[in-house]
């Protein structure tokens, strides 16, 4: 856990143009981390038609729509109470969720969970009425064990067997603790499942390989969802009122091979004996990003209920599963 | 079986979305051949004799059952039965073992053809989408009973009265005859099944007789009981619950007893 968190909030600090550097926009601002990634980009597009977007990333913004203030500052950096404290920041979209599992385990951990722990200082000290966190149904976990679909009550237990999920986890588990830390602030735990679109997440890397690979003797059934509706369910969720955990699901499950299938690329079904040792050696030797508990996607459900969504956040998917699926060839380069 | 069987697979009430699968992986067209294959099995093998299967209602059913041959073919010749015989055809759902849906090629054949994982969420759902569900309450207890013992039910677990009661949904009472002279069993050795993390270790002597190894051509009879309504507090205490699971264990004790007075031979 973060020091931070233990404590009581602070009174809310004087927002003070002036005192800071950083300069801020006129009225009411959404604040966006990761904005520069794919899924930031599609989200700031959106918001930016209807209020002021502030977004944060490390990364340089290419193609910034002019009225999006974007400040590359580092999550941990001090720098990111300034962005707080220049402009009225009315809710926080957290996308900055660090996914790449070449980076170090400390360097991870570092910046998910003590980056957002400032992150979640911030909010309290400046009473942000509104805060979205995109979790992801992956903090469930692929077992044998598991419902056929997970409610938001289910364990989190998709670092078991994966440790690289921890810090997944626990950010999500920080995010929950928000919502009897901070009552005043509705929090959103957003929880969907595998997003595909040009996003080069783990999923739709996975679907743009040729062939791609199976584990014999299994075909689990999936869920994905695209990632034009999981920026539509980030917008019902910044509504005032919204407040609670969502299962996100995109279109009717299908077995893993119905979405090969659509793709119209052959498959190439492996032993789990044969595909966790060629696996974790082109692992090391740098020749794959995908490590090797991740097979265990490809071979246990990991699917979940959505009726929470549906009802209470008024969500209803809108792309079809072919177009859902067929979006990852758009992001491939 | 042909022009039949596939007209009677295409009136079985399926939950199917546009993939042609169901969101817990039944797919028609795998299930086509487990169920001409088990089809079989019940027609020609065991020459099932079925009786009060209309009394089965067309909704969500739990099908309550005595457990018995060692290996659970006494569940498909009853998925047999409901598909073969009953009107409208359905094809019933069973809960498997969590460790067998770990298994390659198993845990596939599983999903595809109707089964799930045992775990409570799921038989909720299942009942909810009007499913109807396979439950044998003895479990493994009931299976590996030795012969001696054949047709004498063992404790009922409680969960199917707590899962009937919270989904309002009735129960069928089942007796199975036939299966208990399938595998002569003679003895349990619970130190080797314990050794060998087995659920249990039978001894069968017919399995050192060349041929042995297949079941005993047994004439399998299946009697469906009138319907039984429960209602009161899913969570109620344990002695609550075991008066009305006693209920349906009598039931079925007394259709088990019945069916035997009437069967005039084990193979015939």
């Amino acid at each position: 856990m973060v020091e931070s968190q233990t404590q009581p909030p602070p009174s809310p600090a004087p927002r003070s143009r002036t005192a800071s550097i950083i300069p801020g926009v006129e009225g009411p601002a959404v604040l966006v981390t990761g904005i520069c990634g794919r899924l930031g980009k599609r989200l700031a597009r959106v918001l930016h038609r209807e209020r002021a977007v502030v977004g944060v990333d490390r990364r340089p913004f290419i193609d910034k729509p002019k009225d999006i203030h974007h400040l590359q500052v580092d999550l941990r950096r001090k720098k990111l109470k300034d962005v707080f404290r220049a402009n009225d920041i009315r809710a926080v979209v957290h996308l900055g969720v660090m996914h790449d599992p070449r980076a170090s385990s400390a360097e991870h951990h570092s910046w998910n969970v003590a980056g957002f722990g400032k992150l979640l200082e911030y909010v309290a000290q400046f009473r942000v009425p509104k805060l979205v966190v995109l979790s992801s149904a992956n903090v469930y976990g692929p077992q044998p064990s598991n419902p056929q679909f997970l409610s938001e009550e289910s364990p989190l237990l998709g670092g078991q067997n994966f440790s690289d999920i921890r810090d997944l986890v626990e950010v999500d588990m920080l995010a929950q603790s928000f919502f009897w830390k901070l009552p005043e602030t509705e929090t959103v735990i957003l929880r969907p499942v595998h997003i595909l679109g040009t996003v080069h997440n783990a999923p739709s890397n996975f679907l743009r390989l040729d062939p791609v690979l199976t584990v014999m003797g299994y075909d689990p059934m999936a869920q994905v969802v695209n990632e034009a509706d999981v920026v539509h369910a980030i917008e019902l969720a910044l509504r005032p009122g919204v407040r609670g955990i969502f299962n996100i699901a995109g279109p009717e499950p299908v077995p893993l091979s119905r979405l090969i299938k659509i793709l119209g690329r052959k498959r190439l079904s492996v032993p789990y004996s044969l595909a966790s040792v060629v696996l974790r050696r082109m692992w090391a030797l740098r020749l794959t990003n995908f490590p090797v508990p991740e097979l265990d996607h490809i071979r246990f459900v990991c699917m979940v209920d959505d009726r929470r969504a549906r009802d209470v956040l008024g969500f209803t998917p809108r792309v079809p599963l072919e177009a859902t699926v067929l979006s990852v060839d758009e992001g491939r380069w | 079986m042909g022009e039949p069987f596939r007209e009677r697979l295409s009136r079985v009430p399926l939950a199917l979305g546009t993939s042609g699968v169901d969101p817990f992986g039944l797919d028609p067209q795998w299930a086509k051949y487990v169920l001409m294959s088990i089809g079989m099995m019940h027609r020609k093998y065991f020459r099932t004799e079925v009786h009060g299967i209309e009394r089965v209602p067309t909704g969500r059913v739990l099908l309550i059952g005595n457990h018995s041959g060692q290996i659970p073919i006494d569940g498909t010749l009853v998925a047999a039965a409901m598909f073969m015989d009953a009107e409208p055809p359905r094809i019933v759902r069973a809960m498997v073992e969590k460790w067998a849906v770990g298994l390659p090629f198993v845990s596939l054949l599983f999903t595809r053809v109707g089964q799930v994982v045992g775990v409570p969420e799921n038989a909720t759902r299942l009942l909810a989408q009007g499913e109807a569900l396979l439950v044998f309450p003895e479990g493994v207890r009931g299976i590996a009973k030795t012969i001696d013992q054949r047709y004498q039910l063992t404790d009922f677990g409680l969960g199917f009265m707590r899962l009937a009661i919270e989904t309002g949904t009735p129960i069928v009472p089942v007796a199975v005859v036939g299966g208990e002279e399938q595998y002569i069993s003679v003895a349990n050795v619970d130190g080797l099944a314990k050794l060998l993390h087995l659920p249990a270790f039978p001894i069968i002597p017919q399995l050192f007789v060349p041929g042995g190894q297949f079941p005993l051509p047994t004439k399998y009879r299946i009697w469906f009981g009138e319907p039984m309504h429960f209602s009161g507090d899913p969570d109620d205490d344990d002695s609550v619950m075991e008066e009305k699971v006693w209920l349906v264990k009598q039931t079925i004790q007394s259709m088990l007893n019945r069916g035997l007075k009437e069967r005039k031979h084990i193979f015939w």
